[in-house]
């Protein structure tokens, strides 16, 4: 996964703090925002894609066998996947302190 | 040779942003700046100046218009004054924040309310902490120097800051003074043309202004203050460079009399040549009195403003704001001055004195009167400021 951004001293920082790389938004780890994580069961999914269509930070791509898969680098656990999976395959699970 | 013509010194300080090339001129009037703006926007409409003039409708747009032009890497002018300003203060501080230099002119005048067009120092006190350079001139050939002065100490690759050059509305902004209106082509050699360091371009696409999380805003916060603590160093360099081309010498700190003087006066814009004929007048009574001025109030020159008034047992202090602060502290420039006195374990006798609010005249009686209430002053009579000529 890319470097995460933002964390340098302030003597390497461009003039005003302008991005001059476009797109690194998705440097941006905003799973580090994340007190509660999706998980998917696959026993109920219908693969209906409504978590992909409804996640705002682009987390889910579908697999091999059409299933949607979190990417925890950006999951930052809002839970609206969760509310919005017609057959309420998602469930958050609180994150574990480490 | 220029020779000296008598000519408004609002309308010879926007030739003076004519002969600095600008590309683009985003104002909106206000009194008493407006003679500033219609004279760009003529020098424009009638073919002589070869700029973008966009009449906006507000300061809130003039300043995010400038913020636009200098980020595309334009070299670019406004101006303001009170009211205006504090509608555009919201933009101003993205300007020195995304580090883009452009000049602004701000004919200094009171805050509302009650509603005075007339001169103080309101708007210059509040300006102080958008991050901008702030440079002062007293007469209208320093206005007309400072200006070419600004673009290059903004532009420079050390600084990279937004400049405010003021001028006090009326009593500086709408006289009459013989000015030498330097040759362009002299202006061309001092003041190269603008090369921004970064600047929005499709071919090499840069986001400014983005968000700055809590990782990184004390870094952005931190880089900023440097590059304005650091912009000293160029401001007296671009003063000397001026002065060996021009013949003008200008200083951060800019002393009258004061070598021998027991009592000094610390004063601001054109206030400070009535302090000046006040000094002459109390010499030639046999008094040692001296005046200083900042030239320069951000960023702020302890270290030459205290080599400057070391030597004095009394500092008479003018403030021309009145400061809202629960009256047991200074106004805001004495503040800054006992900050320095403070630091390096001095203490002469001070007096802060509220004066000249909004329009009121100051009298070289004033000033003598003040002299000398701080010369009869005992130990903490003097209390933390004063009201001057305040009808009871
Ligand atoms: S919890 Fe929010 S961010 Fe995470 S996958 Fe679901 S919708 Fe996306
Ligand atoms: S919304 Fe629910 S059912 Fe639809 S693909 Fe996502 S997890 Fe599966």
């Amino acid at each position: 996964m890319a470097k995460e951004t933002g964390i340098v001293s302030w003597k390497q920082l461009n003039l005003g703090i302008a991005i001059t790389d476009p797109g690194n938004a998705s440097q941006l780890k905003t799973g580090d925002w994340r007190a509660m994580r999706p998980v998917t069961d696959r026993e109920k999914c219908t693969k209906c894609g409504q978590c992909y269509v409804y996640c705002p930070d682009m987390v889910y791509t579908k697999d091999a066998e059409g299933y949607y898969v979190q990417n925890y680098y950006w999951c930052k656990g809002c839970g609206i996947c969760a509310k919005e999976c017609p057959v309420d395959a998602i469930t958050m699970i609180m994150e574990e302190v480490d | 040779m220029s020779k000296r013509v008598g000519v408004e010194v609002s309308i010879a300080c926007a030739d003076a942003v004519g002969l600095c090339d600008v590309d683009v001129v985003a104002a909106y009037p206000i009194t008493p700046q407006t003679h500033i703006v219609e004279h760009l926007s003529e020098l424009v409409a009638e073919g002589h100046l070869d700029a973008e003039f966009v009449p906006v409708e507000s300061e809130h747009s003039a300043m995010s218009a400038c913020i636009g032009s200098a980020a595309a890497g334009a070299r670019t002018f406004t101006s303001t004054s009170s009211q205006g300003y504090a509608l555009m203060s919201e933009i101003c501080y993205i300007a020195s924040s995304l580090r883009l230099p452009m000049v602004m002119a701000v004919a200094n005048r009171a805050i509302s309310a009650p509603i005075s067009i007339w001169n103080d120092h309101a708007d210059l006190m509040f300006a102080r902490d958008v991050g901008w350079i702030q440079l002062i001139g007293e007469y209208g050939q320093e206005v007309v120097d400072l200006i070419p002065i600004a673009f290059r100490i903004g532009e420079d690759k050390r600084v990279l800051l937004p400049v405010q050059v003021n001028l006090d509305g009326f009593t500086l902004s709408h006289v009459i003074e013989p000015i030498i209106m330097p040759e362009k082509a002299e202006i061309q050699k001092f003041l190269p043309p603008y090369k921004p360091q970064l600047r929005l371009d499709p071919e090499n696409p840069v986001t400014m202004g983005p968000v700055g999380m809590p990782e990184v805003y004390t870094e952005a916060r931190k880089a900023q203050d440097e590059a304005l603590n650091n912009s000293k160093a160029v401001i007296q360099e671009v003063f000397d460079e001026f002065g060996k081309q021009f013949g003008r010498q200008y200083k951060l700190v800019e002393t009258y009399k004061t070598e021998d003087a027991e009592t000094i006066i610390f004063s601001m814009g054109s206030i400070s040549q009535t302090a000046m004929s006040a000094v002459d007048h109390m010499r030639s009574q046999g008094k040692k009195v001296g005046v200083v001025r900042l030239r320069v109030f951000r960023p702020f020159p302890a270290k030459e403003l205290f080599d400057a008034i070391k030597g004095a047992k009394n500092l008479v202090i003018l403030d021309r704001v009145t400061a809202f602060n629960g009256g047991e502290i200074s106004a805001p420039v004495a503040l800054e001055i006992k900050s320095v006195l403070f630091d390096r374990k001095h203490h002469p006798k001070v007096g802060n004195f509220l004066v000249g609010l909004g329009g009121r005249d100051v009298t070289v009686q004033n000033f003598e009167e003040m002299v000398e209430k701080v010369a009869a002053a005992k130990d903490g009579e003097l209390g933390p400021y004063q009201f001057i000529n305040v009808r009871e």
